[in-house]
């Protein structure tokens, strides 16, 4: 049988995938949110840009719960020490999610100019503000924060508002909103993809200057993020890829490939989930105090037997996950139309 | 205010709002089903036309509920760390199995249901909204199993764990079958999944009866009444039944709830009376202006009239639940339970004899009566979780072994401030009241547009009504409708 450690071990990795399959789902409706109304003129355009992740960003947003849900089972303590420590950000991050899901939901029920005009500033920023926190916190948890022997959280609002975790913010934000133009890229024609498709070179530079900015600044700042890569030199070659998938982008953009783009840019988010997992293992969450306050795999994790549980439930699960949302997927697959169901 | 009561008014604010939802999308949805089933059995373009309708309505609804849901995964951990700690073995994976087994599957399906009128067979859009009802049922299944868990749990042990010198108690799973059949579960599943189908049944009525009354649409309102009827009536009656399970087991698993609930504040050695209203008084241990049925509350707990049913004074003073609230919602509820019984018996004698589109004041019930549907909903709801207290998870004896509970006090989180906790308030107080604004505007909006179906009957519309389903019959739709490319 699996042993417990092992038990441990896999449920870091499937919280990894988890949360790299919400990046890279929910990324693309985030950045299609930031990108709205800035490529999409006049009423039919935004709801094509909405409607062009209309059935899908619900969905998305699941892997978001699922992850959530599978952190409090698989870690208890990790989950409780987050979810309170960053109490402010978590509350503001779920206002902006359900800000775009109404924003989605009534900005076209009704004929009002002002009415659709509130709700797509609705859409804007709360896709833009999530983005950010989402990036803020992956920053925190990269960076360290204070812990108490207890694994309380020690510190406040301020101590999770500093430069690195701002930088993390920006850099995610500023893919997300790459991913997305590509994506709205694949799913429009006609005169709104060719403004997107002018919109996706300076997007990609603002990019690629944050992902050099913070590889720097992680370097710097927080030296032990690769210390794991000493013990595994083998793992360099995430960084490599990473580098190239990068590079991919405009490469595909240029050829006219733009499935191929998304696919880099997907593979983009990959690399960066591996690098933070990495950076991170085998803490869950780093004590900037003491060190022996940390929350590792082994001192959060649930019983055995509940890890072995939720392993099964998973296997039980995710086949059928997978293949109704590859259905879901297909069905809607093609360039974005309008009928009268659509947003 | 101290952090605790600012966190329980928080939670229970939200949770409230969050189950406005939530039960209309589990009992809209099996409407919705019966609705379009009907449809493809029939090919009657009246059948269609309500299915779609009620697919709008269901869209907007379900919105709601995952937006406000979210909210409930992210508070345990917020504001409950210290619960999540002790019970995230346990709790932490029926909400993982949530997530995989329900929540994935409503929103995969729910895109077809939604969005995909156009592009898959009418028998492959029927099988995505069943998934979508089950996947709306299943989400109640698990979190049912958890909140059922809290209130008696099995299937679990405590383990002190060392945490850098500070022993610490976790609760850990032995059994996850005995946990997820804990002596309560299956009977308040069933009691709660039938509360949504009575709402459900009672706001597609409400809303068919309305038309009626206005003489619009009518084809569309009859078919659906023909439906939503009979379910109000059978699920109104299971709903009863399976609440007097509840109940009758709660003198084993709940004493102190069930004394709240009854405000019974002093055993005797004879049968126990049951309070048909009342206020009660727990400082003076007291009922003012009460209607006592004697033995009434043995009766229904025991078949007996002369065998008591123990009191609150048997309970610990630092274990006992406060009683007004648990008094009162349940009262509520009942109250209102046998009126739904008692509107959905006439209703559906009329419906049957063809006599319910001339009994206005019937129809008129009709329309009021979700209001009724949703407050039982949640005065039930609040009867379980103020009798809980002051447990956040109740002490049990597994296997002749005494487990300790945790007390709610306990559970909060050490490191969140009741400033931090009070600006939350106010955020999620501003937003909700908002939403819940435009929600009622947008659902109204629809309601007063209705099905897309030229009736004769709808030249007795005013006229803006006229306007709208001109445009429909030209192809554009009201809803999601173009501005006709306002800002170029």
């Amino acid at each position: 049988m699996i042993s417990y450690d092992a038990l441990a071990f896999i449920w870091f990795v499937l919280l990894g995938i988890l949360l790299c399959g919400y990046a890279i789902l929910d990324g693309f409706d985030l950045g299609v949110g930031i990108l709205h109304p800035w490529v999409a003129k006049g009423d039919r355009q935004r709801r094509l840009v909405m409607n062009s992740i209309g059935p899908l960003w619900d969905g998305n947003e699941v892997w978001l719960v699922t992850f959530g849900g599978a952190l409090f089972a698989a870690f208890p303590d990790a989950y409780a020490t987050v979810f309170s420590g960053f109490y402010i950000a978590f509350h503001l991050l779920l206002v902006c999610l359900i800000g775009r899901a109404v924003s989605l939901e009534f900005r076209s029920k009704v004929h009002s100019v002002i009415w659709r005009k509130i709700w797509d500033a609705g859409f804007f920023v709360s896709s833009l503000v999530a983005s950010m926190l989402l990036g803020i916190a992956a920053g925190n948890v990269i960076a360290g924060v204070p812990l108490e022997p207890g694994y309380e959280y020690a510190g406040d609002l301020r101590d999770q508002l500093w430069w690195y975790p701002l930088m993390v913010g920006l850099l995610t934000t500023s893919l997300f909103a790459l991913h997305g133009s590509v994506y709205l890229y694949l799913k429009t024609e006609g005169e709104l993809q060719e403004r997107i498709r002018r919109a996706i070179t300076p997007i990609f530079f603002i990019f690629a200057g944050m992902y050099g900015i913070v590889t720097v600044a992680t370097l710097v700042q927080v030296p032990w993020a690769t210390d794991n890569f000493a013990h595994l030199p083998w793992l360099w070659i995430v960084p490599v890829l990473n580098l190239l998938a990068v590079l991919n982008v405009p490469r595909a953009m240029y050829l006219k490939r733009p499935g191929y783009a998304f696919f880099s840019t997907s593979m983009v988010i990959v690399a960066f989930a591996l690098l933070f997992s990495v950076a991170i293992f085998p803490n869950l969450v780093i004590s900037s105090l003491e060190k022996e306050n940390s929350l590792t795999i082994l001192n959060a994790r649930s019983s055995e037997k509940t890890l072995g549980i939720m392993l099964i439930v998973a296997g039980v699960g995710l086949p059928f996950v997978l293949s109704y949302t590859g259905v879901v997927y297909w069905i809607f697959r093609g360039k974005v139309e309008l009928d009268k169901h659509s947003y | 205010m101290d952090v605790e009561i600012l966190s329980r008014l928080q939670f229970a604010g939200t949770i409230m709002f969050h189950y406005i939802f939530p039960p209309l999308s589990i009992g809209l949805g099996l409407q919705l089903f019966l609705n379009e089933l009907a449809f493809v059995l029939t090919k009657k373009s009246a059948w269609e036309a309500a299915a779609r309708f009620w697919t709008k309505i269901f869209a907007v609804n379900f919105a709601m509920g995952v937006a406000t849901g979210i909210v409930m995964e992210f508070e345990f951990g917020t504001n409950w760390a210290a619960y999540s700690r002790f019970v995230g073995d346990v709790f932490g994976s029926a909400l993982a199995a949530e997530g995989i087994f329900a929540f994935f599957l409503e929103s995969g399906f729910l895109a077809i249901l939604v969005f995909g009128w156009e592009r898959v067979s009418s028998k492959v859009h029927l099988l995505s909204t069943l998934m979508v009802f089950l996947g709306s049922a299943f989400s109640a299944v698990w979190i049912v199993v958890a909140n059922s868990w809290q209130q008696t749990p099995a299937g679990y042990h405590i383990v002190w764990h060392d945490v850098h010198g500070e022993m610490r108690p976790r609760a850990e799973i032995t059994d996850f079958w005995a946990m997820v059949f804990n002596p309560s579960s299956v009977d308040r599943l069933t009691h709660t999944l039938l509360g949504a189908l009575v709402l459900g049944a009672f706001f597609v009525a409400s809303v068919s009866a309305f038309y009626l009354l206005k003489k619009r649409h009518q084809d569309v309102a009859k078919c659906c009444l023909s439906i939503a009827v009979p379910t109000a009536l059978i699920a109104t009656i299971l709903s009863g039944i399976t609440g007097h399970d509840s109940a009758q087991k709660l003198v084993e698993t709940q004493p102190a709830k069930l004394a709240a609930m009854e405000a019974h504040f002093e055993s005797s050695d004879e049968g126990t009376g049951l309070f048909v209203f009342g206020w009660p008084d727990a400082e003076a241990g007291e009922v003012h202006l009460g209607l006592r049925l004697p033995g009434m509350l043995s009766w229904l707990v025991y078949g007996e009239t002369d065998c008591p049913v123990p009191g609150l004074d048997q309970i610990p003073e630092e274990d006992r639940p406060p009683v007004l609230i648990p008094f009162l919602m349940f009262h509520v509820m009942v109250g209102l339970g046998t009126a739904m019984i008692l509107l959905a018996i006439a209703a559906s004698w009329s419906w049957f004899r063809g006599t319910l589109e001339k009994r206005r004041w019937l129809l008129w019930l009709l329309v009021v009566s979700p209001v009724g549907a949703m407050v039982a909903n949640q005065a039930g709801w609040i009867t379980a979780e103020t009798g809980r207290q002051p447990w956040i998870v109740y002490p049990s004896v597994q296997d002749g072994v005494e487990m300790m509970g945790l007390r709610t006090s306990e559970g909060l989180s050490e490191t969140v401030t009741a400033q931090q906790v009070l600006s939350s308030i106010i955020l999620f107080g501003i937003l909700y009241a908002l939403l819940f604004a435009v929600w009622v505007f947008v659902l109204n909006h629809k309601i007063q547009v209705g099905p897309e179906s030229l009736e004769p009957q709808d030249q007795q519309k005013p006229r803006d009504d006229q306007k709208l389903l001109e445009r429909i019959s030209h192809g554009g739709a009201p809803y999601g409708g173009s501005l006709m490319e306002d800002s170029q």
